[in-house]
């Protein structure tokens, strides 16, 4: 009891000192000048590294100073060529401008047009600074970064998104159509799902009817699974053999992006499904294919509700088409929130070594730090792994309900077909 | 005030997942058989509860 008194004491008063060891440095930046701010670059900054790691990135970061250079394609509909293609490993390290692209914490930025930087071919740049604005009555904090360029600055575009910049960047100047970390480990993802279910297909084509043999008896719990708590109860023993492979595809893509982000090195530790992007697309299929297989009975319940008073039906029709788009909406921000929110826990984790080690100065407190941060971690990673499965499980089971509500008959229907059929052999009889 | 939005959104929606799982519990202790239509629903109420709080949690990231 004391010494858990002591600990917390202990983590209290670390927490403090280096919260006001940053407030200091950060009220230097304001009255400095740049070499201040790029002097900052080498202190420690939990919510920068966390974010860093947590953003897609333009070259692959494999271990101290090796990178696994990606391939780079550049679109500026200013420009005059218009495209840019190129490995990243050109921009040595942030030290080189390629038609006027600049790597800046990994991410490909673009020096803002209208200003007298060589946009064409390679130049070398001294460096990357910022700066830190504080914008609006909530003073809300925006970082500025700028090329230095025979000692001139020149201001530098953000990052371009497709996410509309929700972890930095946004729609800028130019478009980011680059393989980045983010692309090449779902490629990868996609490689081994292949792998491994061609090398089921086959074991199902050698065995038929026989016991599955090898990775087939692993895979085939999967299946049976999927079928018999998703898809069968979800859609319903009808419909369920069309959709059946779409479900799969959406549970073990998104299963296996989950594990391979949760891999710390090198093939792994790029967020994938934790990608506003990524997890959007996925969506956008799930809204395709439930919307394309809509029957008559779903558009009408969407549209005019039957058995319900008229003035009911105005206020329903809005919040049921509203409905249409909220449902992906939610599969995108669920999935997309819960990996990145875990990912932003470990990285917090890991990151309690550094504050109490107080950047390198004190090695009891780093110490203190790796023992607590690192049993924290291990115990996250385990939550993870449970989230990994869970997350890929509740998005298939969303998008199997989704479905099932779009190609149900619905017992109304039956009733109502039932009672015009019955009408119809009373008009034959007649 | 986006921490504050969100600590508050994660207690709303960590009461209602407490709710669901408590319900369920006692639902398959009356109805061992039924353990898995109760999961499967479980797990549905709970995402959609999540969903909920996700978005606070979103417009809470969003406000800074």
């Amino acid at each position: 009891m004391r010494f858990s008194t002591i600990l917390i004491a202990a983590f209290l008063w670390m927490f403090q000192v280096n919260v006001l060891a940053q407030e200091d440095h950060q009220g230097e930046t304001y009255a400095a000048d740049q070499e201040v701010s790029t002097h900052l670059e080498e202190e420690y900054d939990p919510v920068g590294t966390v974010m860093e790691h947590i953003s897609d990135a333009n070259n692959f970061h494999i271990w101290k100073d090796v990178h696994l250079p990606l391939p780079c394609m550049l679109y500026a509909p200013e420009a005059e060529p218009k495209w840019s293609f190129f490995m990243s490993s050109v921009f040595d390290h942030g030290h080189t401008a390629v038609d006027g692209y600049v790597l800046n914490h990994g991410r490909i930025n673009r020096v803002a047009p209208g200003q007298d930087f060589p946009m064409e071919g390679e130049v070398h740049i001294d460096e990357v600074v910022h700066e830190t604005i504080t914008t609006g009555e909530e003073e809300k904090k925006e970082e500025v970064y700028y090329a230095v360029y025979k000692g001139e600055q020149y201001l530098l575009q953000p990052p371009s998104t497709l996410d509309g910049g929700f972890l930095g960047g946004g729609f800028t100047s130019f478009y980011d159509f680059s393989i980045t970390k983010v692309v090449f480990s779902m490629i990868l993802a996609s490689i081994l799902l292949i792998w491994l279910f061609t090398a089921v297909a086959r074991g199902y084509k050698k065995n038929e009817g026989q016991a599955p043999s090898g990775v087939q008896s692993f895979m085939e719990p999967f299946f049976t699974f999927i079928r018999d708590e998703v898809t069968v109860p979800m859609i319903g023993e009808k419909h369920y053999e069309r959709f059946q492979p779409f479900i799969m595809t959406l549970f073990f893509f998104i299963l296996f992006c989950n594990l391979l982000g949760l891999v710390p090195f090198f093939p792994g530790s790029a967020n994938i499904t934790g990608n506003l992007a990524v997890t959007g697309t996925l969506a956008i299929f799930t809204f395709l294919v439930t919307n394309i297989n809509g029957n008559a009975h779903y558009w009408e319940h969407i549209f005019w509700m039957p058995g319900i008073p008229g003035w009911v039906k105005i206020i329903l029709t809005p919040v049921e088409v509203l409905s249409l788009f909220i449902k992906p909406f939610s599969l995108m921000i669920r999935l997309f929130a819960n990996i990145t929110a875990g990912h932003i826990i470990i990285l917090s984790l890991i990151g309690l070594i550094f504050l109490f080690g107080n950047n390198g100065e004190s090695v009891g407190g780093a110490a203190v730090g790796g023992v607590v941060g690192g049993l924290f971690t291990a115990f996250m990673n385990l939550i993870e792994l449970l989230v990994a499965f869970l997350q890929a499980f509740i998005f298939a089971i969303l998008s199997a309900s989704y479905i099932g509500q779009a190609v149900e008959e619905g017992h109304m229907g039956e009733a109502h077909e039932h009672e015009v059929e019955t009408a119809a052999q009373a008009g034959t009889s007649v | 005030m986006g921490a504050i939005g969100a600590g508050i959104a994660a207690l709303g929606a960590g009461v209602g997942i407490g709710l669901i799982g408590s319900r369920a519990m006692d639902a398959i202790a009356r109805q061992p058989e039924a353990v898995g239509d109760i999961r499967n629903n479980m797990i549905l109420t709970a995402a959609l509860v999540e969903g909920a709080a996700l978005f606070a949690i979103v417009v809470g990231l969003l406000a800074g």
